[in-house]
């Protein structure tokens, strides 16, 4: 479970998260959403390590990382898998390349073997004829791909996504949610996606945590995100009419 | 002391011109100067396994080094033959002895022209290409990839070129040669100077004292040219506009610390 106490980051005069507390649970899909500049970024690069908090405690499985020692902040970054808004894959490396960059940098595996696992995880994102290619030379989608590919080889205990659809098509945004999930699920891994997608938080969204303006305004699941009188939240998700029919309609036969 | 002091001065006020800031920020260069030294710090900490720096190294030499060997060949031969033709022209007088061409030739080239002259546009050569390169890898959030993933990026990044950079004082041999060849074909081709002359002057009070002074300069500015423009291209903020700024950037300041450097190595070695 990775458990988030009180957490609190400024940069200069500009105080971003103000005391956020929630909690991420195993096997689930956990989603925050919120406005632009609402902290979602800021939120998810300090569950990373990327920001260091000024107040407040991130703690994974009950390890607090903040007071880890460097070589055990080392260790549990090698549980960690992350897949960025823009795949952030290396240009200079082929797609096989980049899936088994992990493996070469923190594992003692023999080279057939980094290869087979590199197989293993490019079958499972279904990327199968491109391991030759380079990332310019592959779609959008299939960079996200890679890059789910590369997030998981090392067998990760918790996944972070920050945008993992955007700038897709909804049929390939679709593709990748429902990829995300079905990962989360077989590996039984702790998943947190940022993400703006009103679709992703209707199709996977297990648990939703609403920031706005640095502080958590709501939380729970894609059920009770329908139910929810909360303004700030009906304002955000169900700003389009389309939303707001959906909604009512989802009332109206509950 | 005096001295010192003003050339300091002139230096302080002249560099506020040289970047793109319209007024003077001595804390801004001030931090940088920290900010530069704890990167270093950084780079020679926690390195990657030696297995995919050995690959990374063998990049970089092809990339910073061998790359270069064609601009800096070019450049050196073409500007010996210039030195040479216009010390040839500037001697009017008949009792100024004919191998003095050659003389200056060498102590030019060997002097200031090779380690010094070749190390400003290698500043915009190899300098940029660093900027850029790894100030692409930050707005691609490449950086932060390796950040996560627990690897020191810094050390990644920046160790392989310091590494590869150590064979630049070859290049530098190689553009002394050549400018010196230059020299010699401009001098004789063009009837300036006989071939006999020519060496003669090369061979007059030679000093091994300063291809010494020569390679000790270039060893510092090797270093220079790897880790300033990786300075700017490491820290830099924004989108690919920015990246073009902290290239320039980047050349004006490797440019500025080699000549300061060059100056105060000078002093130091010869004064």
């Amino acid at each position: 479970m990775i458990e988030v106490n009180n957490l609190h980051k400024s940069f200069g005069d500009n105080h971003v998260l103000k005391g956020i507390s929630t909690t991420f649970e195993k096997g689930k899909t956990n989603l925050i959403i919120g406005q632009s500049g609402s902290g979602k970024t800021v939120f998810l690069k300090s569950l990373l390590g990327i920001f260091e908090p000024d107040e407040g405690t991130i703690s994974f499985d009950g390890k607090i990382y903040s007071e880890l020692e460097e070589n055990e902040k080392r260790e549990l970054r090698t549980e960690l898998g992350m897949v960025f808004q823009g795949s952030a894959l290396f240009d200079s490396m082929t797609v096989e390349e980049n899936v088994m960059f992990p493996l070469k940098m923190f594992s003692n595996q023999s080279k057939s073997e980094m290869a087979d696992r590199v197989d293993f995880v490019l079958k499972r994102v279904n990327l199968l004829d491109a391991e030759k290619r380079y990332p310019s030379e592959i779609s959008g989608g299939m960079q996200k791909r890679v890059a789910i590919a590369r997030a998981i080889v090392m067998n990760p205990k918790y996944l972070f996504c920050d945008e993992p659809n955007s700038g897709l098509d909804p049929k390939t945004a679709i593709l990748i949610d429902n990829l995300i999930q079905e990962i989360t699920d077989e590996y039984q891994i702790i998943t947190v996606i940022n993400s703006h997608d009103m679709n992703s938080v209707m199709e996977i969204g297990e648990k939703i945590v609403f920031l706005k303006d640095g502080i958590k305004a709501w939380e729970g699941t894609n059920k009770e995100i329908f139910k929810t009188d909360n303004e700030a939240v009906t304002d955000f998700v169900y700003s389009s009419n389309l939303f707001k029919k959906v909604r009512q309609a989802y009332i109206d036969e509950n | 002391m005096i001295i010192i002091k003003v050339i300091v001065i002139i230096l302080l006020l002249s560099i506020q011109f040289l970047d793109d800031k319209p007024y003077f920020y001595p804390m801004i260069y001030i931090e940088n100067l920290g900010r530069y030294f704890a990167m270093l710090r950084k780079v020679f900490s926690k390195p990657v396994k030696w297995l995919i720096l050995k690959d990374l190294i063998l990049k970089e030499m092809n990339d910073l080094i061998n790359n270069s060997l064609g601009i800096v060949a070019f450049i050196s031969f073409f500007v010996g033959g210039v030195v040479t033709i216009q010390t040839a022209l500037n001697i009017d007088n008949p009792f100024i002895p004919k191998y003095l061409i050659g003389f200056a030739t060498r102590q030019s080239i060997i002097l200031e022209f090779a380690p010094t002259f070749v190390s400003i546009i290698m500043a915009g050569k190899v300098g940029s290409f660093i900027t850029s390169s790894i100030g692409t890898m930050r707005v691609t959030e490449q950086i932060d990839a390796l950040d996560v993933m627990g690897v020191n990026s810094l050390n990644y990044l920046v160790f392989p070129k310091i590494v590869a950079m150590s064979l630049y004082p070859f290049l530098i041999a190689i553009g002394m040669f050549l400018g010196i060849l230059g020299g010699w074909t401009a001098g004789v081709v063009g009837g300036l100077t006989s071939s006999e002359a020519f060496t003669t002057g090369l061979q007059m009070d030679f000093k091994t004292y300063h291809i010494a002074y020569a390679f000790i300069k270039t060893v510092v500015f090797s270093f220079v040219l790897a880790t300033v423009p990786a300075f700017y291209g490491y820290y830099m903020k924004g989108g690919a506009l920015e990246v073009g700024r902290a290239s320039t950037t980047a050349f004006v300041w490797t440019s500025i610390v080699i000549i300061v450097l060059n100056f105060i190595l000078t002093q130091l070695i010869l004064g």
